[in-house]
């Protein structure tokens, strides 16, 4: 099966189509989109800036790493629970959609970083020695995020 | 010279026409207003969630505070940058929708929160500065703010939807009321 027959396939599931032949659920599941993207951006951002040196720097950064866990891992799984309904209503949409192939690249890439060397960095305190080590890590996370606020704010304005 | 004239004469602008219809500027205006939203009620909700003591009970509050407010702040002249030409794309569409509307009520209501909260309760932080849990008029200003300020995001995202638009009738009496639309005299 290729990718397109799998879209297709998407788009013809129950959600999706239950979803495409309401007037509200589409927005509302969307406000709920949203609302998860600022939750994750303020949980990101506590740490980002914090190894940026220009956040809660009296703060170690694990502490606030650990903090701010619950709360990204909280919105991500709500932004998973919204996007994947809001997807399987346009996913033919989606797949000619160029914002939605770079959200997922970003989303990819912030995942893997997130949960591998962004928690390394985070956890071990490792910072604190090499600040210029904390400055990349926070750099790296901020723009692979915002590559995914962009994107998905654009698979709007495509197609 | 009524609201809806002054939006009318701004919506003929070269201006308001030029951002409305140019096909890169408004959805970049609009991805700057989701980047600023994440850098703003980011910030606001990781502090309302100290205030509720619900995270970073370690961390006194004056500390929250001072190191993120600049970036509240900045994240907040960005929103009503990128808002004001949001709104100035499409100024009479956006007066009179009912979700603009409401989002323009929350914002006043967020803003009496934030006033009576530094008015009132802030002054006293040093009582309660390291106070894992803060006292209760401190919790409620959190959550007041947290519920408000989703509330703003909520509406801000339904302006995009026009099911109560004064060009599309017939509404009940009281959404046309609501969006001050004379549904005959409606011109866009």
């Amino acid at each position: 099966m290729d990718l397109l027959t799998f879209f297709e396939w998407c788009e013809q599931t129950a959600i999706g189509e239950t979803i495409r032949n309401s007037t509200w659920l589409f927005p509302v599941i969307e406000a709920f989109h949203l609302l998860g993207l600022g939750v994750t951006g303020g949980a990101v951002l506590l740490v980002d800036l914090r190894l940026l040196g220009v956040g809660l720097i009296r703060t170690p950064v694990a502490q606030l790493s650990a903090a701010a866990q619950p709360w990204l891992l909280g919105s991500l799984s709500l932004q998973f629970a919204s996007g994947i309904p809001l997807f399987l209503s346009e996913a033919i949409k989606c797949y000619y959609s160029i914002p939605f192939w770079v959200k997922m690249t970003s989303l990819f890439l912030a995942l893997i970083f997130t949960f591998t060397v962004r928690r390394y960095v985070t956890r071990s305190g490792v910072a604190a020695g090499r600040p210029q080590l904390g400055r990349y890590t926070g750099v790296v996370s901020l723009c692979l995020w915002a590559g995914v606020a962009w994107g998905g704010r654009w698979i709007a304005f495509s197609g | 010279m009524s609201l809806l004239a002054f939006f009318q004469r701004l919506a003929d602008s070269s201006w308001s026409i030029g951002l409305h219809e140019s096909q890169y500027a408004y959805p970049i205006v609009e991805s700057i207003h989701v980047w600023a939203l994440c850098l703003f009620f980011g910030t606001v909700v990781m502090f309302d969630l100290r205030l509720l003591g619900w995270i970073m009970r370690s961390v006194p509050i004056s500390e929250v505070v001072g190191r993120l407010r600049p970036w509240t702040i900045a994240g907040f002249i960005i929103m009503v940058i990128s808002g004001s030409l949001l709104f100035f794309a499409i100024p009479v569409r956006s007066y009179q929708n009912i979700f603009f509307r409401g989002k323009m009520i929350l914002l006043v209501l967020a803003g009496l929160n934030i006033w009576l909260f530094h008015s009132r309760v802030y002054p006293k932080v040093i009582a309660w500065d390291s106070a894992g849990v803060p006292p209760r008029a401190a919790r409620i200003a959190g959550a007041v703010s947290l519920v408000l300020w989703s509330g703003i995001l909520f509406s801000g995202r339904m302006i995009a939807y026009n099911w109560f638009d004064c060009d599309r009738q017939p509404q009940t009496a009281l959404i046309n009321f609501l969006t001050s639309c004379i549904p005959t005299e409606s011109q866009f």
